[in-house]
């Protein structure tokens, strides 16, 4: 029952390439939450989303996605949960429309729900004046907002973004930001890393620091602050950013190690 | 010669260092530990062709040069030379509308119509350089039997990669004026592969037509050829004559070749930039947003990922030009089929096997596209299905393209001669699943704009699918005229497709 309550929970997960990438990481996401995982360049951010998305098997752990076993159950999971990169792949081919149509077929959605919801995503991210034309000539943020569009054409109940606003313009930024946060108020939950950590300090619900594959920080901004404080002297003063904490959490694993 | 920072010298050197890491890359796999392998295998290659070329040619390096030879030799020439052409052009396209590093030399300011023409010049070097290595035991042959005048003809193919290129880059530009930068890149590529294959196509459409045979040669032997062939002294046979090592020809094949080069550099590299420039801002391309949005259509998965392959091959000009070079080579045997049609000759069992080789490296293309040139694997990994359920949509998309190119002829062939219907449809179910098997085998990750790229990223699988083809399209000859001596190249065939699976990356036996 307790499993349920959670969105996403992560139990003693592993994964070694040359060296250890992801080192025992546990970590839980509850339902309709916003959690940001900030990390080092290095530190395990994408090879932990990477294994959630199912895109890489761990050696050991589990992976809870909405209670049901990721690993045991891939198919269960993916259907519920959606995944973007910081490199959006689409097919220059198709047309956003397409794109969605074929998306919409993955995963099985009714052909009316699924053409209502694109246009409803379309006019959205405004892309519906470009609903037509083929994807090969579309910039950085366009191609991220069509990703995006597909991501939540089948309505997933947890979605994992790997650096997500890498590249795009303000604009694009602000849109991509107010559609994840509507997602989060309809009740979806959304894992992200980000290296900006503005974006994680105003629309994170809690935020994870991650070193060396493993989780050494976790909380709200404030509980971060905290948490940095009493380590290492020289920590960030009340009312630091959550760079200057980052940073002193980060330098202060550096030091453990 | 100076070798300061933005002269001619400096852009060259700049140029030939980045082709050989790529050469070196490309033949290596980007592994540099593989190097005395490949060297070890070239050396081997080339013994090999030394070998051919004698049988192939030896007997000639004497021969005396009378209209039948230079007619064979100048036909081989301008084979080749289209052949060169059809490369060029695509070397041309490639450095108008791929950005790489254009952007950097375009902001630099520095003269960039000296690395134009430094670029335009590595053309012709390329098409010289790609087509001696075929060449050479050919030459190298003709010139341990018959003496050193031979060794004229490496200077025939450098005059033939110049003026490919110049003609090349002519043409480009030409489109490029008429049609509009837009049209161009698929006009060009469409171009370029119908040039290459056309002269082959053209001699063995009119050899079936003329003699019912699919031989070139029947053609260019023939009497009326012969008849109409010009004086031994005209300068159209120059560069026949050049290969012979004749002085003058020679001179002045290569003086005039390296005339035009010079003339298409002067005339191209000062508005090469501009051409780029132009070219790069046809991105948005294909808009159908004013066209009628048709509804959503109730998919299920498999057919989604189907619909997809074929959707993204049907539009892409480059993938389909590739591919139009397998499909033209269809055209003799469609043309063999349609002239036998009535007289119940023995040219059906000719059909046979070139029907299934062409269906067997077409799959293998295919396969390749589908399997390992998706383009968004994240997204399809992510999806809620199986990975054995993506992979087999994948394989039924090229499936579903060798049933729609191959069953019209199979249903014409079954009506005029059943048993070799048989017998070729059987062979092409077999040859397409051995291609698409191997491709699965050594499935990796790659981009469908790498597809050029495809031979080199396992040679095994590229070696195993060309042998298997040949293996099937011999089990399908033979079995045409008995069915107990076909066991022979089937085991053959089974024996490639067998060490393929055996080689293939652990982990991928799907």
């Amino acid at each position: 029952m307790l499993a349920e309550n959670f969105a996403l929970e992560i139990c003693g997960l592993r994964k070694s390439f040359d060296r250890p990438a992801v080192d025992g990481l546990d970590l839980k996401v509850r339902q309709g939450e916003f959690y940001a995982l900030l990390g080092p360049n290095g530190a395990g951010k994408t090879t932990t989303l990477r294994m959630i998305a199912g895109l890489l098997r761990p050696d050991a752990g589990t992976i809870r996605v909405g209670g049901t076993d990721a690993l045991a159950e891939p198919a269960a999971a993916k259907q519920i949960m959606a995944w973007i990169s910081d490199e959006p792949m689409i097919y220059d081919k198709l047309t956003p429309r397409e794109y969605l149509e074929f998306v919409a077929g993955l995963w099985g959605i009714a052909p009316t729900v699924a053409e209502a919801r694109a246009q409803e995503l379309l006019s959205w991210l405004d892309l519906a004046p470009h609903a037509g034309e083929r994807c090969e000539g579309f910039s950085k943020g366009m191609r991220q907002k069509v990703a995006l569009a597909g991501a939540l054409v089948h309505e997933p109940r947890v979605i994992i973004l790997d650096e997500p606003l890498t590249g795009l313009d303000a604009g694009s930024a602000r849109q991509v930001k107010s559609v994840l946060r509507e997602r989060v108020n309809a009740g979806g939950t959304i894992v992200m890393t980000t290296h900006i950590l503005e974006v994680a300090e105003r629309m994170a619900d809690r935020i994870g620091v991650i070193a060396h594959g493993r989780l050494i920080a976790e909380g709200t901004l404030e509980e971060l602050r905290i948490a940095a404080d009493k380590g290492a002297a020289g920590g960030p003063s009340r009312g630091a950013s959550l760079e200057d904490t980052f940073l002193a959490l980060v330098a202060e694993q550096a030091q453990a190690a | 010669m100076s070798f300061a920072p933005g002269t001619t010298a400096w852009f060259a050197r700049h140029e030939s260092r980045l082709a050989w890491r790529d050469w070196l890359s490309m033949m290596t796999a980007g592994r540099r530990d593989r190097l005395p392998r490949v060297v070890f295998a070239i050396v081997v290659f080339a013994v090999f062709m030394h070998f051919v070329a004698y049988w192939m040619v030896g007997g000639y390096a004497n021969a005396v040069m009378d209209s039948s030879m230079l007619t064979t030799i100048t036909a081989c020439i301008l084979l080749s030379w289209l052949l060169m052409i059809s490369q060029a052009m695509e070397s041309m396209t490639r450095a108008f509308y791929s950005r790489s590093d254009l952007d950097l030399i375009l902001a630099s300011p520095v003269a960039a119509d000296k690395l134009f023409a430094v670029r335009i010049a590595t053309i012709a070097i390329a098409m010289a350089v790609m087509a001696a290595p075929i060449a050479a035991p050919f030459i190298d042959v003709l010139v341990a039997r018959g003496g050193w005048r031979w060794l004229g003809a490496y200077g025939l193919i450098v005059a033939m990669g110049a003026t490919a290129t110049a003609l090349a880059v002519g043409l480009t530009v030409a489109l490029f004026r008429l049609i509009g930068p837009k049209r161009t890149r698929l006009v060009a590529q469409v171009v370029a592969a119908v040039v290459g294959a056309a002269f082959v196509i053209g001699l063995q459409v009119a050899a079936i037509l003329s003699y019912g045979t699919i031989s070139r040669l029947a053609v260019l032997q023939s009497r009326i050829v012969l008849a109409k062939a010009p004086a031994l002294d005209s300068v159209l046979w120059w560069p026949a004559r050049a290969a012979f090592g004749d002085g003058v020809p020679l001179v002045g094949v290569i003086a005039l070749s390296l005339a035009l080069l010079g003339l298409a550099i002067m005339m191209v590299a000062p508005r090469f930039g501009e051409y780029a420039l132009v070219a790069a801002g046809t991105g948005h391309s294909s808009s159908n947003g004013f066209h009628r949005q048709a509804p959503f259509r109730p998919l299920s998965q498999r057919s989604a990922l189907r619909r997809k392959e074929w959707m993204l091959l049907r539009r892409d000009p480059w993938l389909v030009s590739q591919t139009l070079m397998q499909m033209l080579y269809l055209i003799p045997p469609a043309v063999l089929l349609w002239h036998s049609f009535d007289d119940g000759s023995g040219a059906y069992a000719l059909l046979v096997p070139v029907l299934v080789m062409a269906a067997g490296q077409l799959a293998g293309g295919l396969a390749w596209l589908a399997i390992s040139g998706e383009d968004a694997p994240d997204l399809v990994a992510t999806a809620p299905i199986p990975p054995s359920f993506i992979l087999r949509a994948k394989v039924e998309a090229v499936l579903g393209v060798i049933a729609i190119v191959f069953a019209p002829l199979m249903a014409v062939l079954a009506f005029v001669s059943p048993w070799h219907a048989l017998v070729a449809s059987v062979g092409i179910i077999v040859a397409t699943m051995s291609a698409t098997s191997i491709q699965l085998w050594f499935r990796g990750q790659a981009k469908r704009s790498q597809f050029r790229r495809r031979q080199v990223s396992s040679r095994v699988a590229t070696f195993a699918e060309a042998f298997a083809s040949i293996g099937w399209a011999a089990t399908a000859a033979v079995a045409a005229m008995s069915l107990v001596l076909a066991i022979a190249p089937a085991l053959m065939a089974l024996l490639v497709v067998a060490g393929a699976r055996y080689m293939a990356p652990r982990g991928s036996h799907a």
